[in-house]
């Protein structure tokens, strides 16, 4: 393993290499086992550069452990919106999760659907293409429109483009208060109606989730005078209890229930209401609505084409865990259209020239590794 | 501020050109004649102006996609055009160019209220999309101060903001899918009503690409219920800094309202005089909205007056009623158009950390006093994002290039403390050659190899956004 100790030896050790490099943060979001892939560790650029509680700003290296920015922020009264998850209970793997893995995954949770997804905090990157070439997009201020946004094309480009080297985060007060609408009783579809028009009241709901069997959770979040009215009045038009604390989301947010026991995992990114009908579709052993429904965890018998069993569909289905010959089978990521491809293809030959990042959403190359 | 020599081999194949495009839109789609094109010559950027070749107004993809199929055949570039309030000069055409108007494609296609989408064609106004959705109480959110007249195509070229980013995020937040038309006259859709993309965001880089990686026709965006109220609070300061602490406190404190405006002196005079808003004559003033039921807004608002007061406001006064709220909004309304009767003005838009605010302000005080140009300022405080108005005189000699050049400069000193040169109007022609003072020669080159990729022989929009020199060896290609 590699592990660079700044941004410009990074970019050395890219520039001089001759065979393909994997690039990982903390390790804790790999799909595909490592085999015997050089791996290359942003692990050695690490700690916050800046963080102007004032500005709603934090800057950090990429391989900044994602526990010491969340008790940066905290200290502050801060955090990073998007939630991101934890992968370590879902994929069984150790070690730190970094800022640069949630960005290169552009990893979000149950808040997504209000406030958006890590891309959407995102405000800057420096990072390091397939040439070796130091290079940097969007900055850290709030608004910026100033040349292509390389920002967003980069987060959830999981090593195909580029290493991460620095990140800049807008960032959010934490809340006084959270509590949680709990509906019990509900089937997949009467859940989603509720979510729906839970989300489509004014009372910005922060997490809308369906787990069935223990229930249709609402979160709200703000000041105490605020929350206590927006849960009663959401309590009214939907009934269901309220519920104190929030150990509840981080449970949603990592998947909990599909820790323990085998299976194939599935994330599948829909439009809300079409959510129910894909899952009867679908023959799942257990299932998991976020996102109001727009976002389905599903847990498979070993080796099942998903896709092929849902299709036709208007969105798109991400293996998350699978056995070796599941993950020999299927891509992970749901294959783009034809013109789309040709323009991520073109992109990655532009990013990485001579075709050193190998990924593994990139089944040839990950089978060679 | 200099664009590409006209083509003559291009100049010379618009008899077939316009023959060709005849063929596949109506007659009154096709504008050729010089009389007629020169309603095309410039966007809101008006100091420039050009008209094109041939302007086409198609009413389908299908209509797009043919226009650039044969434009690309013909080697002939095209500049998209939304609704021409461009302040930056994005859709300034060439000589050589033909110009391609959406205007026509203002349909609503699909209202989701369940799902919280709408989906658009990529003509219609960013007020009317908001429009269509409002007797359910509904609302898209970005709200650019054009978005009466501005189109979401050139929303979605721009990537522009608005009032209320602080809360609601720009357009790249709130911009789920499109349907785009590549140069070649390739149909791509990409995203939908479902979240975030397989493989690479190229949704992302699509919004605020400036019309040079295709034409978008259609859009799907995310809609959101109207809050129950919303409600300012104005305050006065006797400084730029105090205001500035204001500001940073206020969002220290875990408050996040959905706009928090800032006036200086100059503009606050201007305003008074032409508005009578009633504003306090001090030195800087803060507009904090917020929003939720009456009882939200009233905890929130007394949260932030108590910072407020920590700072020895020369006038505080909380909005109790929709007059009130009205009344301390018009001025801060009506502050372009009191700068306007002044003299001509040019709008910047550059991006800065707030804790550089009060550095920023007396910067630009003293650069105003070293050009002879007067200056007010008026911006989004919450998120950085300034906006100088440069008076200066269109028709004395020399004025505009004065402007220019001590425009250039607040750009730079925005870039020095951390900033950027656009934070919502785009780079267009207007601060295409400042480029350079923000980006190093490979950050640029990585941004036009994706062009390279989505528009290969640099025909859409070619002279826009890059430096010409930096541009030139792609463009010449």
């Amino acid at each position: 393993m590699i592990t660079p100790q700044s941004e410009a030896e990074l970019a050395e050790v890219i520039a001089a290499t001759k065979e393909p490099l994997r690039i990982i943060g903390g390790g804790t979001r790999s799909v595909v086992p490592m085999g015997n892939a050089t791996l290359l560790s942003a692990s050695g650029l690490s700690g916050i550069t800046l963080h102007e509680p004032g500005s709603l700003t934090l800057v950090a290296q990429a391989g900044t452990p994602l526990e010491q920015i969340d008790a940066a922020l905290a200290a502050e009264g801060q955090r990073l919106p998007f939630e991101p998850m934890d992968h370590r209970g879902l994929l069984g793997t150790s070690g730190t999760p970094t800022i640069g893995g949630v960005v290169a995954a552009n990893v979000s949770g149950p808040r997504r659907i209000q406030v958006g997804a890590a891309r959407d905090f995102l405000l800057g990157v420096r990072f390091v293409d397939g040439a070796g070439r130091i290079l940097k997009n969007g900055g850290r201020v709030m608004k910026n429109v100033t040349g292509y946004d390389l920002v967003k094309l980069m987060a959830g480009s999981r090593g195909r483009l580029g290493v991460l080297s620095e990140v800049a985060f807008k960032v959010l007060p934490l809340p006084e208060v959270s509590v949680t609408l709990v509906l019990k009783g509900l089937n997949d579809a009467a859940a989603v109606t509720a979510m729906s028009q839970a989300l489509a009241s004014p009372f910005e709901v922060t997490g809308a989730a369906h787990w069935p069997g223990q229930g249709t959770f609402l979160r709200i979040e703000g000041f105490a005078g605020s929350v206590t009215y927006r849960a009663a009045q959401l309590r009214e038009m939907l009934g269901g209890e309220i519920e104190e604390g929030a150990q509840r989301w981080a449970e949603i947010r990592d998947v909990a229930p599909f820790h323990a026991g085998k299976g194939d995992i599935w994330r599948i990114s829909v439009k809300p209401t079409d959510a129910p009908g894909i899952v009867a579709r679908a023959g799942a052993e257990a299932v998991l609505y976020d996102w109001g429904g727009g976002l389905i965890w599903l847990r498979m018998a070993p080796g099942i084409d998903l896709r092929a069993r849902i299709a036709p569909f208007q969105g798109h289905a991400t293996l998350v865990r699978a056995d070796a010959s599941t993950l020999a089978k299927f891509p992970l990521e749901q294959p783009e259209t034809e013109s789309l491809a040709t323009l991520s293809a073109g992109l990655r030959a532009k990013f990485d020239p001579r075709g050193i990042f190998a990924t593994e959403t990139d089944p040839l190359r990950a089978a060679a590794s | 501020m200099d664009m590409p020599t006209p083509n003559p081999a291009i100049l010379a194949k618009k008899p077939r050109l316009v023959e060709r495009l005849l063929n596949v839109l109506p007659n009154d789609a096709v504008i050729h004649l010089e009389a007629e094109t020169r309603a095309y010559e410039c966007d809101a950027l008006t100091a420039y102006r050009c008209p094109p070749m041939v302007a086409v107004l198609p009413s389908t993809t299908q209509e797009v996609s043919d226009i650039l199929r044969i434009c690309h055949e013909m080697g002939v570039p095209v500049v998209p055009r939304g609704s021409g309030t461009s302040l930056a000069g994005g859709a300034l055409p060439t000589a050589d160019c033909v110009i391609l108007g959406v205007a026509r494609m203002n349909a609503v296609l699909e209202t989701d209220y369940e799902n919280r989408f709408v989906r658009v064609q990529s003509g219609r106004t960013n007020l009317s999309v908001t429009g269509a959705v409002q007797e359910n109480d509904f609302f898209y959110a970005p709200d650019p101060s054009s978005q009466l007249a501005c189109a979401i195509a050139g929303n979605i070229a721009m990537n522009s903001g608005g009032a209320h980013c602080l809360k609601y995020g720009v357009t790249t937040n709130n911009l789920m899918g499109v349907t785009m038309v590549l140069m070649d006259g390739t149909v791509v859709e990409i995203g939908g009503a479902h979240l975030d993309a397989p493989g690479l965001d190229l949704l992302g880089v699509i919004c605020g690409s400036e019309g040079q990686l295709g034409v978008v026709t259609e859009a799907t965006l995310r809609i959101l219920r109207k809050p129950e109220g919303a409600r300012p609070v104005l305050m006065g300061f006797d400084s730029n800094e105090v205001a500035g602490e204001c500001v940073s406190d206020i969002i220290k404190a875990g408050v996040l309202p959905v706009a928090i405006e800032f006036m200086d002196r100059p503009c606050i005079r201007a305003t008074e005089a032409f508005a009578k808003a009633g504003y306090p004559d001090c030195e800087a003033l803060l507009i904090v909205e917020v929003e939720g039921s009456d009882a939200e807004i009233d905890e929130q608002l007394e949260k932030i007056v108590a910072i407020a007061r920590r700072h020895n406001p020369v006038e505080l006064r909380e909005s109790k009623s929709a007059d009130e709220s009205a009344r301390i909004w018009l001025g801060r309304k009506s502050a372009f158009g009191a700068m306007g009767q002044i003299n001509d003005y040019m709008c910047l838009d550059g991006t800065i950390p707030v804790s550089q605010l009060p550095y920023v302000l007396r910067r630009i005080g003293e650069m105003s006093r070293e050009y002879g140009l007067d200056v007010g300022n008026v911006f989004h405080a919450g998120d950085g994002n300034m906006h100088p108005l440069i008076l200066f005189d269109a028709n004395k000699p020399g004025d505009l290039e004065l402007c220019e050049a001590f425009g250039a400069d607040i750009l730079r000193l925005c870039v020095e403390v951390g900033g950027c040169l656009t934070g919502e109007h785009g780079v267009g022609i207007e601060k295409r050659d400042l480029m350079v003072n923000q980006f190093a020669p490979d950050d640029l080159d990585i941004q036009m190899a994706v062009k390279d990729v989505f528009d290969p022989q640099w025909l859409l929009n070619p002279a826009k956004v890059f430096p010409l020199a930096a541009s030139e060896a792609r463009r010449a290609a």
